[in-house]
């Protein structure tokens, strides 16, 4: 553990100096004219010019129309969270704020520049803790960036536009192929208006040894956002992607809805932590998946804290033997959201193993939700998965659910399971205040104690920043 | 020692529930002062400890209690921790994912109001801890979290000598603790008599020998109905019951 014993307690004085709310962290908006964006609704049209705009091949666009017919032709999941608050004639599918993506920041608009300095994106990009940078502002990535030394070493970091314009083979030997867009109606949505995300190759044997980010913004109301990105780690190979976002407060609904695809080859490891804060008026309905070749190892680091309702179930098909599959997640739901989250972990050759540990908070009201699944294919002897499963409720109003299903086809195989769920006991209360402790930083304590286990497996700067959040949502300032 | 602190309880009743525990209970002690208090199960001696404290779930329907005149009863458990009253608890609590050392030296700084840099309060951690003859790893482990009682009683010795309270109640610190370990909690009284008023309540009379205490009080149906010197703590041994106690109360 590289953490210093004492990152949790230096932060906590600096936390009473930011005790704003989300609406002053997070919550503003920029009031810019946009470059450009699509009407409202979505129609054939609609894609192709999104299509045209991006001055796409036709093998793109022709993947956009498949996607196009499927979302229309599927009904909406009956099953996670409600959705029908979603109206999708009244979301704008496009929005384009700068005219292109920079790689120096001065040439940012400034005023997206501000958001980001506001957020601190630039900041961290300085601080030498991070091999590169890209910001997403509403449709589009307006800026990116990777340092000299992974570029030497070829690999890339770019946006998936750049990616189809300057490397279509690798693209299209991969876009679509570990989720296709008939997976599932969200999936079909976001292969129709994709735009933005990340594109990230790693060539064998190269280890970026420091994290690249992604931060996520979304800016303008009732705006979808419906980013793809796609990461292929070559053989031997390692990275660390990191995202974050965040929204501002809007009286009505955004929709966030992104596809992640990653390729985890032979004895390669891939590592994509995700630090999910949007404002409280976000749906978040996002499929993210990978498949790991012999030996090789991904894993999701997954927390929710914002957002209205987060459907997202990261997944590992493991598809050779020696292939491990990790999930660790974090779902804080507050008044008036639903984390409907979990994993799926798909053992497709013998050998393999993964571990899921999940870890959710509710408080007034707020609604958590673990949905996982562990599927075994027959003949794959030697298995080993792993599933904990726990639920922190702060009050009364709260409520967890836990829905772990196996499909297990193979009998030679060592599948654990555990869930529990615990209240923040009025014994433990007394006990902190005992000793000067007032209530907030007393349940703080508790909550920092008990996603720990995996708050320490993020960077230290983000460990920093999920504590941070964590307050921030103990507050319940938080949109 | 005019600036000694004094904790006055007066005429205390204190109920869980409907129940009535403590019955009309005073009590002064002084900064510097050693008190032991001896008395059978269920004679209140702990619903003392807790509703010192300020536990949600002893309800104090009369009397008053002060620490150099303040109302502790009108104060939150932390605002009296503040003030310097501390409980080492019979039964501390565990708590999953907090360090020893985060967890301490968040304490010290709420009790303190001062923010403590890391240096400082590394340096002191490590000579209480040794005092207390504790490995270094113990400041990593979580908070009694998978903790012998042996080790749940020395990190309560070792929050004590952190926070450096001017009343201390040890709540039968050494109940379940072989010889060795009772006379380490006679040590921290004694290491700290001159800075911290003790209140301790115990059974065993070797603990109560140790202290050389300067008062021993014994409590019966929620009051104190005797107070002497160790020569009650002695006779208690010599008696082998409480009998006594009513007859000549």
């Amino acid at each position: 553990m590289a953490r210093p014993v004492n990152a949790e307690t230096d932060q906590h004085d600096e936390l009473r100096a930011l005790r704003g709310d989300y609406a002053e962290k997070y919550g503003f908006h920029d009031d810019r004219v946009n470059v450009f964006e699509t009407k409202r609704g979505l129609t054939e049209d609609i894609v192709r010019e999104i299509s045209a705009i991006k001055d796409e091949p036709a093998w793109m666009l022709e993947k956009r129309l498949e996607g196009l017919r499927h979302f229309l032709a599927t009904p909406m999941p009956n099953w996670g969270g409600d959705l029908t608050g979603i109206n999708f004639d009244e979301i704008t599918y496009y929005v384009k704020a700068s005219a292109q993506a920079e790689t120096a920041w001065e040439d940012v608009p400034d005023d997206i520049k501000r958001t980001f300095d506001r957020l601190g994106v630039p900041e961290a990009e300085r601080s030498a803790l991070l091999g590169g940078v890209g910001a997403q502002y509403d449709s589009e990535v307006v800026y990116h960036s990777l340092k000299a030394q992974w570029e030497e070493q070829g690999v890339l970091f770019l946006s998936p536009e750049e990616a189809v314009q300057n490397h279509p083979d690798l693209v299209q030997e991969h876009f679509g192929k570990i989720i296709p867009y008939a997976d599932n109606k969200f999936a079909a949505l976001n292969t129709a208006v994709w735009s933005g995300g990340s594109f990230i190759y790693v060539p064998p044997g190269v280890h970026v040894d420091i994290p690249l980010q992604a931060y996520f913004r979304i800016n303008t109301a009732n705006a979808g956002q419906f980013e793809r990105t796609l990461i292929i780690a070559d053989e031997g190979s390692f990275v660390h992607y990191v995202e974050g976002c965040t929204a501002p407060i809007y009286s009505k609904d955004s929709l966030h809805s992104a596809v992640v695809e990653i390729v985890v080859k032979r004895g390669a490891r891939v590592r994509y932590s995700t630090i999910q804060n949007w404002s409280n008026n976000v749906y978040n309905l996002v499929t993210k998946r990978a498949v790991a070749y012999a030996d090789a190892t991904m894993e999701w680091v997954d927390a929710n804290l914002g957002s209205k309702l987060t459907m997202k179930y990261p997944a590992v098909v493991m598809l050779e033997p020696g292939a491990h599959g990790e999930v660790l997640s974090i779902a804080f739901a507050g008044a008036g959201q639903h984390q409907d989250a979990g994993s799926k972990m798909v053992h497709a050759a013998p050998n393999t193993t993964s571990r899921i540990i999940s870890k959710s908070i509710s408080k007034d009201g707020g609604r958590s939700t673990y949905r996982g699944l562990c599927k075994v294919y027959p003949g794959c002897t030697g298995v080993k998965a792993n599933v904990v499963c726990d639920a922190l409720l702060l009050d009364d109003k709260a409520r967890s659910d836990t829905y772990p299903y196996m499909e297990v086809e193979e009998k030679q195989v060592d599948i654990g399971h555990e869930a529990s769920v615990s209240r923040v006991g009025e014994e433990q209360l007394f006990y902190l205040m005992s000793r000067g402790l007032d209530e907030d930083a007393a349940i703080g304590m508790i909550v920092n104690g008990f996603i720990e286990p995996i708050v320490k497996e993020l960077p230290m700067e983000y460990a920093v920043e999920m504590n941070r959040l964590i307050e921030l949502q103990m507050e319940g300032s938080v949109g | 020692m005019a600036d000694m602190a004094t904790l006055v309880i007066d005429d205390l009743h204190v109920s869980i529930g409907d129940k009535p525990i403590l019955k009309g209970l005073s009590l002064t002690m002084k900064q510097g002062e050693r008190h032991v208090l001896m008395g059978a199960n269920g004679s209140g001696k702990s619903t003392l400890a807790y509703a010192l404290m300020g536990h949600p779930s002893y309800d104090v329907t009369s009397g008053s209690v002060t620490l150099d005149g303040e109302d502790l009863l009108a104060l939150e458990p932390n605002e009296r921790a503040k003030l310097g009253l501390f409980l080492a608890f019979q039964n501390p609590k565990e708590i999953p994912g907090v360090s020893v050392s985060n967890f301490l030296r968040q304490a010290a700084q709420s009790v303190r109001g001062e923010k403590i840099s890391l240096r400082d309060f590394s340096r002191s951690m490590s000579a209480n801890m040794k005092q207390l003859d504790m490995k270094p790893e113990f400041a990593r482990r979580y908070l009694n979290d998978g903790f012998s009682g042996g080790e749940r009683k020395r990190c309560e010795m070792l929050q004590l000598l952190t926070l450096a309270p001017r009343i201390a109640i040890l709540d039968e610190t050494d109940s379940g603790l072989d010889i060795q370990m009772r006379q380490l909690v006679a040590d921290v009284v004694l290491a700290q008599h001159e800075r911290t008023g003790f209140l301790v309540v115990t059974h065993y009379e070797d603990v109560v020998q140790q202290m050389q205490p300067d008062y021993v009080h014994i409590m019966t149906d929620g009051r104190i109905q005797m107070t002497g010197g160790i020569e009650l703590a002695e006779r208690l041994t010599a008696e082998k019951s409480w009998d006594w106690v009513a007859e000549e109360a």
